[in-house]
């Protein structure tokens, strides 16, 4: 935080998320994404006459995993509404959707942030709830023309509603929300958060508390913003947004309650909000309960099984990767925010070489860097964690040094050797001691320049030592080299 | 004797003999129908060709000895309101009038199982709202017993077609009593079972939470085998409910010892017509000398149930036919006609410089809405749409619907204490008997009040069955109704049958 703002910015986060299910919430389709226009369709997501939804479990066990990765209550008894309004997508003219009694409320998201921006804290969940996801329509409404195409494909794919407290005070905070939470999601494999396809959707509300001429803690007006296409456009819109209501607070003075709540949508191009056209802001949903769909019924040794059946979450697994194997907690966000698969080939490594910061260190630098390179990813990498720590656990013992240690590595994945055939195909072994020691005293009496330097306390003439040892046999131990050449100084 | 004179049994046994085919029922009842459907009106479509096909085949595959299904051969007629696959389902309304549904209904596909032979689809009140079928958008149908009469509502087409002879089997559907009531004003027997055992899948909602698909038949004996066809649990309607169904047709010869009756106190107040009060204590007294006792016992809320029936049925109906909306399927406004007046009104509101009205113009797509269902729902339709919509509103919510609900669990209650006491409750389906075409069609209160004996039991989720217990003076049925405790088909059944044994009032016909 470069200068303190006269305000502080409240947000709160709705996260809508497809569930990776492979049928529809109440029928068979397929929920696969990119298929032609309405070929994923049946009478059911269609909305014919005289269908009728049947709720899939297997989704429902989905919404189930996260609610209670969230930490959130999980009701006993929950039912289904019908939310109700008019559009082309919507093909029944309501939404099977859940209204007063959800599945799930009550949970919460610590998020903290590595580079310190902000303290750690927990964001409290206000509810969870799955719904049906609409129909796509595009369309031309104005100038009287009604040329409309609508692609029912999506429509009914499941999809979970995210409610957060407003309890984010920056932009930061809710793209650090945003990254815990679609982290969660991909551990818990109930969604791919792909946000181009739509898989997850974010609306933020936000608005301003700040001191009152009185002062007393005024609130300006709520604004929902939306259309925003990646985290980065969330954390910009609403850094925009808290300045222009700033602004419009000074300008006007309007508090919460003063005007309707307004929804604004982000133009990324412009880095600006825009206001929506004002629909009928009051819109009545008139939510009832869904006579075609029973109650569902959780007992509690579900909920049980499930959280058992979680596995070790991000927060969990940074925790112990920090406890366990001595890395800080910007490198355990690191490995932890690449996914499971990464920490699984980090703990292996870690517990291999011995040496949890040096394996951090392979992983981060190299390991990343190498599967960029090659573009895959970790569970296709061909050098498992065994044939690393071979490798690692040799330049520990002072066969290599980390350069040479590279070109191992590099060798190793061009070629598929294992190590010691790397290492023999680019002829690198370990020198026998007192070779070193002898070439270090040839070293020290060639040049007399250089040992002046030293005594004279140029520490840097030491290093020439190392250059010229390396020119005559590359698989010297550069520290190694340095500490004889410094002792046969001194003692000479 | 004509095949269209037999009852299901025997015709099931003429055609398993022999000495009858499928064909030639089937041409028995196109020949009733042929004669006397111009005058009753029972029918939307009657499709001979597709029975005559079916038939047919059903011969072909008996004559080769292949096993065939329950009804093999027999004919039966069903509401427009089921969806059967590639084929027009109008529900009685413009806006479903081209409507060709893309797959069939859980109990056509029951019935086309069963090799029943689908003769046609009957006439109905539009979306089955309505007590007299004058609702239907394409033509009254008129009962059999005085074609001046209505047939009672919304299954007219089904009980007057079963009364006239043009069908031994029809399939209604009651959501306030649209099997029961007019199966009483046309003098057949009809059955609601218990919300649940029949599937809905593929049956246009009106009201989802109590509309129920059951049998029409001329005896409860023919009930009883179309019911044994269609009941059972679908994973396709998660309403539905485990329950097993028994062999209703061969069980019901059995009788009920040491039935007990209840006679609802509340039955028998002022505006019930003293000639149907007489024959139902008639019929009370077969039932006595059957070995039955009588006790008389109270549903003390049943006088909200036509006011909760009112508030329910609207509410869901107005959600259900929110998906006619012209976009998808179904009737759709010429879009010409709407773009030329949203034009026409455009030009007047910029002339007159009414920024206001210009804005709050309908866009072209919410003109089409407003268009497509103004112009192809009826009236009644909108009524209850209006109703129901209303009921729904923020601010209204909770003295309306949810008060409904509140009203509709006392309305159980008082069922499940009376059935402490008795096995089957008895009263009167209707409290008078078929009235003139035309007569209430201006007073739609007085039009709700013909439920107000069938409404109970779809609030209850219970099952009813009603049955011709005497003839009016006039010479119109009077029709008995026996309500049950849930999943007791087999009761009401076997209960109508022992009546329908020591009388034969079921089995007079209408002279055509």
């Amino acid at each position: 935080m470069s200068k303190p703002e006269p305000y502080t910015i409240v947000i709160g986060l709705e996260v809508h998320v497809q569930l990776a299910a492979e049928s529809k919430l109440f029928c068979g389709c397929s929920t696969r994404f990119g298929a032609a226009p309405n070929t994923q369709t049946c009478p059911t997501c269609t909305g014919m006459p005289g269908t009728l939804p049947v709720m899939n479990r297997r989704a429902f066990e989905l919404a189930l995993r996260t609610a209670v990765a969230l930490d959130c209550t999980i009701a006993t008894f929950t039912k289904w509404d019908r939310k109700q309004y008019y559009y082309p997508d919507l093909p029944k003219g309501y939404q099977i959707s859940q209204y007063d009694l959800p599945f799930s409320s009550a949970g919460h998201l610590a998020i903290s942030d590595s580079k310190n921006r902000f303290a750690p804290k927990n964001v409290g969940i206000i509810r969870v709830h799955l719904e049906e996801d609409a129909g796509k329509s595009m369309h031309d409404e104005h100038a009287g023309e009604a040329d409309s195409r609508i692609d029912l494909n999506r429509a009914g794919t499941p999809l979970l509603e995210i409610v957060s407290e407003p309890d984010m005070r920056s932009p930061a905070e809710a793209k650090a929300y945003l990254d815990e939470l679609k982290l969660l999601l991909t551990y818990l494999q109930v969604s791919d958060c792909n946000m181009q396809e739509g898989s997850l959707r974010v609306d933020a509300n936000i608005n301003l508390h700040l001191d009152g001429p009185d002062g007393k803690k005024i609130a300006t007006p709520i604004v929902e913003v939306k259309n925003m296409n990646s985290f980065r456009a969330v954390e910009r819109a609403l850094a925009y947004e808290a300045e222009r209501q700033y602004e419009v607070w000074q300008e006007t003075g309007q508090r919460l309650g003063d005007v309707p709540k307004q929804t604004r949508g982000w133009d990324d191009t412009a880095n600006v909000t825009h206001g929506q056209r004002h629909k009928e802001e009051s819109s009545d949903y008139r939510y009832f309960p869904d006579p075609d769909l029973v109650p569902v019924t959780v007992a509690a040794e579900e909920v049980t099984r499930i959280r058992e059946d979680l596995g070790e979450l991000p927060a969990q697994l940074r925790k112990r990767l920090e406890t366990t194997y001595g890395i800080t907690p910007y490198d355990s966000d690191v490995i932890v925010n690449q996914g499971r698969e990464l920490v699984h080939y980090y703990v292996e490594l870690a517990d291999l070489a011995g040496d949890g910061k040096m394996a951090s260190n392979w992983v981060q630098q190299d390991v990343l860097r190498l599967l960029k390179e090659i573009g895959t990813d970790i569970a296709s990498f061909a050098i498992r964690p065994w044939g690393l720590s071979e490798l690692l656990q040799k330049i520990k013992a002072g066969d290599l040094d980390t350069t040479r240690g590279r070109e191992v590595l590099a060798d190793m994945v061009a070629s598929g050797r294992d190590v010691n055939a790397a290492l023999q195909h680019l002829g690198i072994e370990r020198v026998d001691e007192s070779a070193l020691v002898e070439m270090c005293r040839q070293l020290v009496a060639n040049n007399p320049k250089l040992v002046a330097d030293v005594k004279a306390g140029k520490m840097q003439a030491a290093g020439a030592f190392v250059g010229q040892a390396k020119k005559l046999n590359p698989n010297v131990n550069p520290g190694r080299v340095r500490e004889i050449c410094l002792e046969l100084i001194a003692a000479g | 004797m004509s095949l269209a004179e037999l009852s299901v049994h025997e015709l099931l046994a003429e055609l398993a003999a022999g000495s009858a085919t499928a064909l030639d029922a089937t041409e028995a009842y196109l020949a009733v129908i042929a004669a006397h459907d111009a005058q009753v009106g029972a029918f939307l479509r009657v499709d001979a060709e597709g029975a005559r096909v079916k038939a047919r085949a059903v011969d072909a595959r008996r004559r080769a000895g292949e096993p065939l299904g329950r009804l093999a051969g027999v004919p039966v007629a069903v509401k427009d309101i089921l969806c059967s696959k590639g084929e027009t389902t109008t529900c009685g309304s413009r806006m479903l009038e081209k409507f060709a549904a893309p797959y069939d209904a859980t109990v056509i596909a029951k019935l086309k199982a069963a090799d029943a032979v689908l003769i046609g689809r009957t006439n109905m009140d539009e979306f089955a709202m309505g007590g007299s079928t004058e609702n239907s958008a394409f033509r009254p149908t008129r009962n059999p017993w005085d074609l001046t009469r209505i047939p009672g509502g919304s299954s007219g087409g089904s009980a007057a077609c079963v009364a006239a002879g043009m069908a031994p089997l029809a399939i209604g559907t009651d959501t306030g009593g649209s099997i029961r009531q007019p199966a009483g004003l046309c003098g057949i027997t009809g059955m609601k079972p218990t919300y649940g055992h029949v599937s809905r899948y593929g049956l246009v909602a009106f009201a989802s939470s109590l509309d129920q698909i059951g049998p029409m038949a001329r005896s409860a004996e023919d009930a009883a085998t179309l019911l044994e066809v269609i009941a059972g649990h679908d994973p396709l309607d998660s309403t539905s409910v485990h329950a097993p169904v028994p062999p209703y047709g061969e069980w019901i010869n059995q009788p009920l010892a040491d039935l007990k009756l209840g006679l609802v106190r509340e039955h028998f107040g002022p505006g019930l017509d003293s000639e149907v009060d007489a024959a139902v204590r008639e019929a009370v007294r077969v039932y006595e000398s059957l070995g039955a006792t009588v006790k008389e016992v109270s549903l003390p809320h049943s006088k909200y149930a036509v006011a909760t029936y009112y508030i329910i049925a609207p509410s869901e109906a107005s959600s259900n036919l929110a998906r006619y909306d012209g976009a998808h399927y179904g009737y759709r406004t010429d879009e010409q006609a709407m773009l030329a007046e949203l034009a026409e009104e455009r030009k007047q509101l910029e002339a007159a410089k009414n920024e206001r009205g210009l804005a709050a113009m309908d866009t072209a797509l919410v003109r089409m809405y407003r268009r497509s269902r103004s112009e192809a729902f009826g009236s009644e339709v909108k009524r209850r749409i209006m109703l129901g919509t209303y009921a729904l509103s923020a601010g209204y919510y909770d003295a309306y619907y949810l008060k409904a609900l509140k009203v509709r669990r006392l309305i159980r209650q008082d069922f499940d204490r009376a059935f402490e006491d008795v096995d089957l409750i008895i009263g009167p389906v209707t409290t008078s008997p078929a009235f003139k075409i035309g007569e209430k069609a201006d007073d739609p209160l007085a039009m709700y009040l013909v439920d107000l004996y069938t409404v109970s039991a779809n609030l209850a989720g219970i099952g009813g069955i009603a049955f011709p217990c005497g003839f009016s003076k006039t010479g119109l049925p009077i029709g008995l109704q026996l309500q049950a405790p849930p999943f007791e088909e087999d009761r009401l059944l076997r209960a109508a049958h022992m009546f329908q044994q020591a009388t034969d009032w079921h089995r007079r016909r209408p002279q055509l």
